[in-house]
């Protein structure tokens, strides 16, 4: 008879130490292995990627890439069927206060009976002990928040009042007031007006200056060049990653487009234009 | 209407019909804009009819086994708090449409309560009042129960007025802000039942989403900010109560009924101006 020893379950600090090695602990996102699937179907295969500190990262690729799904896997907003991610080093319930996140305008009831300031404030609310009422301070820094957007002068006004730009800043504001690390934004440019968009590449710059890093899912491959230093091409997989300037090439958008011409033409321009930058 | 004032001065049934509709108002006003601007009114409307079983099962031991002190609001709480955490479970963890469970508990309950209500002997007054409500038979203990309901729903409401207005606006923001998300939505749930049961005292439980929802869809038009929808809520509320009552007593008409239509009189029309309004002002 054969006895057999069952083998030695590994200490979980021995699994907590070999996850961390395969993180990078200094990065401000560090994904490894990770796969996501709805309904058994995968949406995101083995994405491993780190994150370079205080960069503005561009998150490209076709419709139903996965770019959306990214973010959220990452925030353990949908359930990840492998892999791990770090902020810093550390699962997202550690840094919770250090990740902000713009979600897309359309996920939210705008007709909901809220001021633009109340909206900000809801920011805060992970810093506001339970049963307390919205402190002064926390007010003021939504406010100034609302300031850094250009939309204090709306700061009483009913989000259903606002402009979809306008509610797109108010968005901005809640995650700035959070006073985080890292941001993510999805789509925040999507249907918005000129000044908006210039008001959001304006305060993309001004975080990246303060040293923190901003990932952006982007559609519009013309702009890619002028408003990130880091892009990632995303379909299911990721094709390619790095600086805007060596990874955003027209070989690259092939093998992430697959032959979608009418986008790659565009995206061409903005290639050739970086080259001669 | 003069008529009314003098009969409230003389009958204690009548104040306390008077304090009990006051009363609910406030919470009335307060969970019902949570009810409004989460879009929950059909859950309010399934948790309502489910209270006939705990009713008619309360009133069944009460009649038939002796059990004097379970009082059919006993049933209706628990009934309420039954199909609030059935229906949040499900919505939350189950793979199985919510509508489908709605509809289930809707309908079960009702089934329960009438199965209860037939073989309770004697007159069948209670269902008549169960459904379609009768302030006029609310009594001093009654009254105390009611005040004690109404307490712990604002107080609640008050407390976790933050996390409850997060949670309706942006459940995945609020997620990732660290909230219990799962804890907050069954909560409000729990804080809609105790109020449909407080409302089943007045309206009756058909007539429930009617008062539950109308007054917040009028104050909707005069007002920007959540706490302002609540108090404004809460105010039109208690005149609508009285107002139905005073106006019910004169031509002895069902108070409950009186009540409702008032409040859908008064949606209309705040509907049809606020609609001409507009069109004015677009003509120029």
């Amino acid at each position: 008879m054969i006895v057999r020893t069952p083998p030695k379950k590994a200490s979980s600090s021995a699994i907590a130490g070999s996850l961390q090695a395969e993180h990078d602990v200094a990065a401000p996102v560090s994904i490894h292995d990770m796969t996501v699937a709805y309904h058994r179907r995968p949406v995101l295969w083995d994405i491993d990627y780190a994150a370079p500190a205080g960069q503005l990262i561009g998150i490209v690729g076709p419709n139903g890439a996965g770019k959306s799904t990214l973010i959220k896997a990452c925030l353990d907003l949908v359930p990840r069927a492998s892999g791990s991610v770090r902020f810093f080093g550390n699962p997202y319930k550690k840094q919770r206060r250090q990740i902000g996140y713009v979600p897309q305008r359309e996920s939210v009831d705008w007709d909901f009976p809220a001021s633009a300031l109340d909206v900000v404030t809801m920011g805060r609310y992970g810093r506001i002990p339970w049963c307390v009422p919205v402190r002064r301070k926390d007010r003021a820094k939504a406010l100034h928040c609302l300031e850094q957007v250009g939309m204090a002068d709306y700061a009483t006004r009913q989000i259903s009042k606002l402009s979809g730009g306008q509610q797109q800043r108010v968005f901005l504001a809640r995650a700035l007031v959070q006073e985080a690390q890292v941001y993510f934004m999805d789509e925040p440019f999507a249907g918005v007006d000129a000044a908006t968009e210039q008001a959001i590449v304006i305060l993309l710059r001004e975080l990246k200056t303060q040293g923190k890093t901003c990932i952006v899912v982007h559609h519009d491959l013309q702009t890619v060049p002028e408003y990130f230093d880091h892009v990632v091409l995303l379909n299911m997989r990721i094709v390619a990653s790095g600086p805007t300037a060596e990874t955003f090439t027209s070989e690259n958008l092939h093998r992430t487009y697959g032959g979608r011409l009418t986008l790659l033409d565009k995206a061409a321009s903005a290639v050739a234009r970086l080259g001669t930058d | 209407m003069l008529e009314f004032f003098e009969a409230v001065a003389r009958h204690s049934l009548l104040q306390y019909a008077l304090i009990s509709g006051l009363l609910v108002s406030v919470a009335c006003g307060v969970v019902g804009t949570y009810v409004v601007v989460r879009r929950i009114s059909y859950i309010a409307g399934g948790i309502a009819h489910s209270v006939l079983g705990g009713m008619g099962a309360a009133r069944y031991f009460q009649i038939v086994h002796g059990w004097e002190w379970l009082h059919p609001i006993y049933g209706a709480v628990l009934a309420a708090l039954l199909s609030a955490f059935i229906i949040g479970a499900v919505s939350m963890r189950s793979n199985e449409r919510e509508d489908t469970i709605i509809g289930a508990i809707w309908a079960t309950g009702m089934a329960i309560g009438v199965l209860f209500i037939a073989k309770t002997p004697g007159y069948n007054q209670d269902l008549m009042s169960y459904l379609f409500g009768n302030i006029l038979m609310v009594s001093k203990s009654d009254l105390w129960l009611i005040g004690g309901l109404d307490l712990v729903v604002i107080a609640v409401s008050v407390l976790f007025h933050n996390q409850l207005l997060a949670v309706c606006f942006d459940e995945e923001f609020s997620r990732l802000r660290g909230l219990n998300v799962e804890f907050f939505y069954l909560l409000l749930l729990c804080l809609t039942a105790l109020t449909v049961v407080l409302l089943v005292t007045v309206v009756g439980l058909i007539m429930v989403i009617a008062l539950l929802t109308l007054p917040i869809a009028v104050a909707s038009h005069f007002t920007k900010r959540l706490w302002h929808m609540m108090l404004l809520g809460s105010i039109l509320s208690a005149v609508l109560t009285t107002s139905g009552l005073a106006l019910s007593y004169g031509p002895d008409w069902p108070a409950g009924a009186t009540t409702i239509l008032l409040a859908a009189s008064l949606y209309l029309m705040v509907k049809v101006a606020s609609r001409a309004i507009k069109f004015r002002s677009a003509l120029g």
